[in-house]
């Protein structure tokens, strides 16, 4: 009894978690417009979300959005993440600094910061504005992944391949780059869902010309509950279990090459 | 040598120019011009002015910071409530256990909140799932809605903030010391002593980024309350947003979540002073390894 009261605790937490979103997905499957009673079996809920023309065009501009900005702020926070683990410069904790500030700075202001500063500059507001927000949003977390990754990491191993000749370059591509690269791929997908899900910057950082998916759903779920919008859910979340059970599978660690203990 | 260094250079150098063009720049930019005045065709003016500080002190803003801050609040208290003993015991499960039992709590964590909300909906709302189960339950005998209420929007920040205060916790509890516990146990302290004097101060620095991490969205967020609370109550995040898009009221807005940079900073200040004193005190590995090397 002892034992099995915590572990019961956990699954109450686990079931607040997790109900909402089930019950979503299962009536995503029911055939009724505005009933919450089970009324059969249909994915014309569907069928119905594939012909929503409108919609599909914003799912392909965020898909779009989504891998560059991600492969993009792979690249930055990985960089990032490089310098501040292998170099001594001036102003490096000033750079630590703001990465850590950036990943807890509320993301409405740096949605407002970004529209002053695009309107200010003149740019108009679209798919090029998008993407550097996307980028400066993500790329702390990068940083942040791949640093825990290098801290665990056998310093030799640079130091060997710089012996036995390797310049700084060569010798990152051949032995930094692949121990890391579970982190970097995490950071990538990690990068790619911040993106994908993300409201509140992209509600002050695009324009009509270029709408994206998570505004289009906002629009929509604003005027309640609506069958089409749970299996679009269901769908959103099928993808999000993907990318996760991805990231875990990568991320999991390797005991070899790391530091001993 | 020389390449070397050359790469040294474009790595600092493009990090800085992304972060200091696109994340320092603009918040330079937001803060500049909370100093402004709006223009008649323009969003704002080079004009300097303190108005827009002193129109934060009118009553009605007033009352929507503090409606803010009260909700942002207890949510955060409930969230570490249920969020502390759940990590711990995630932080205790047995070794082939834990991966499946973190992944749980990824899950949600990487789920889009926007759709998280909207699950709430079928929850709350009227014939939702609470209603029929109080019905059924016979606590209640006709329908009722939870939706549109300072209740929806509270449940609506919890729920989709939980998991980021979960993470850091578990964080911060994996990493402290059993022997410390058994330590204290073996010195005659009770369960509640040795929580209160081992646990709690080594585990603060996952209280606090917890907090943070729930606090600030929770202050910043237009979305949740605008689905689950509806028009009746505007908070700090609407307000925000309502300056720039409805309004058009730039300067304000930019006074307004200025207030929010402020709390951030004034946040991130606490977190260090709680790690430092975590890490100072004698029971932590540094403490430990300079014992060893006295020994």
């Amino acid at each position: 009894m002892r034992k099995k009261l915590p572990y019961a605790y956990m699954w109450l937490v686990y079931a607040f978690l997790y109900i909402p979103i089930l019950v979503v997905i299962i009536f995503s499957f029911n055939n009724a417009r505005f009933s919450t009673d089970w009324n059969g079996f249909t994915l014309k809920w569907y069928d119905l979300l594939l012909k929503n023309q409108p919609l599909m065009d914003a799912a392909v501009n965020s898909l779009l959005v989504a891998v560059c900005a991600a492969s993009l702020a792979t690249f930055m926070g990985g960089l990032a993440a490089l310098c501040i683990h292998r170099y001594k410069f001036t102003g490096k904790k000033i750079l630590q600094g703001s990465i850590y500030m950036l990943t807890i700075s509320p993301d409405i202001v740096m949605g407002i910061a970004l529209l002053i500063f695009f309107i200010s500059i003149k740019v108009e507001l679209g798919f090029i504005t998008l993407l550097i927000a996307h980028v400066t949003l993500a790329m702390p977390f990068v940083t942040l992944t791949v640093l825990a990754r290098l801290s665990e990491f056998n310093e030799n191993l640079i130091e060997a391949a710089r012996d036995l000749g390797a310049s700084e370059v060569k010798s990152f591509v051949h032995v930094l780059l692949p121990l890391t690269a579970p982190a970097v791929a995490a950071g990538w997908l990690l990068s790619f869902t911040l993106s994908l899900d993300d409201v509140l910057i992209s509600f002050f950082v695009t324009g009509p010309s270029f709408e994206v998916l998570p505004l289009k759903i906002y629009s929509m779920v604003r005027h309640g509950v609506k069958p089409d919008i749970n299996a679009l859910s269901a769908i959103m979340f099928g993808l999000t279990l993907f990318l996760v059970l991805l990231a875990q599978f990568l991320a999991r660690p390797k005991k070899k090459f790391l530091k001993e203990d | 040598m020389q390449a070397n260094n050359r790469f040294r250079l474009f790595s600092i150098s493009s990090v800085w120019l992304w972060l200091g063009l696109f994340a320092l720049l603009p918040n330079l930019a937001l803060f500049l011009v909370s100093f402004l005045d709006r223009g008649e065709t323009d969003f704002f003016i080079p004009v300097f002015t303190l108005d827009n500080y002193s129109r934060l002190l009118d009553p009605a803003f007033i009352r929507i910071f503090w409606d803010s801050m009260y909700l942002a609040s207890i949510s955060t208290l409930v969230c570490l409530l249920l969020g502390y003993p759940f990590a711990y015991l995630l932080a205790r499960s047995s070794k082939r256990m834990r991966p499946w039992l973190m992944l749980l709590v990824v899950v949600p964590f990487w789920t889009n909140s926007l759709i998280r909300t909207y699950a709430l909906i079928i929850i709350l709302k009227t014939q939702g799932l609470i209603n029929k189960l109080f019905i059924w339950l016979g606590l209640a005998d006709g329908p009722f809605s939870l939706m549109y209420s300072d209740f929806a929007v509270f449940m609506g920040l919890t729920y989709t903030l939980l998991p980021f205060m979960i993470l850091p916790l578990y964080a911060s509890i994996e990493k402290l010391d059993v022997r410390l516990l058994d330590a204290a146990k073996d010195l005659g302290a009770g369960t509640l002593r040795s929580f209160w004097h081992v646990t709690l101060p080594l585990t603060l620095p996952g209280i606090v980024a917890g907090s943070i991490l729930v606090f600030l969205p929770a202050l910043g967020t237009f979305y949740v309350p605008e689905i689950l609370g509806g028009a009746t109550n505007m908070l700090l995040g609407t307000f925000i947003k309502n300056q720039f898009l409805v309004a058009r009221d730039w300067p304000l807005g930019a006074a307004a979540s200025t207030i929010l940079t402020l709390l951030l900073v004034l946040l991130a200040l606490i977190y260090r002073m709680s790690s430092r004193k975590a890490a100072e005190t004698p029971l932590t590995e540094k403490g430990k390894k300079k014992g060893a090397a006295d020994a």
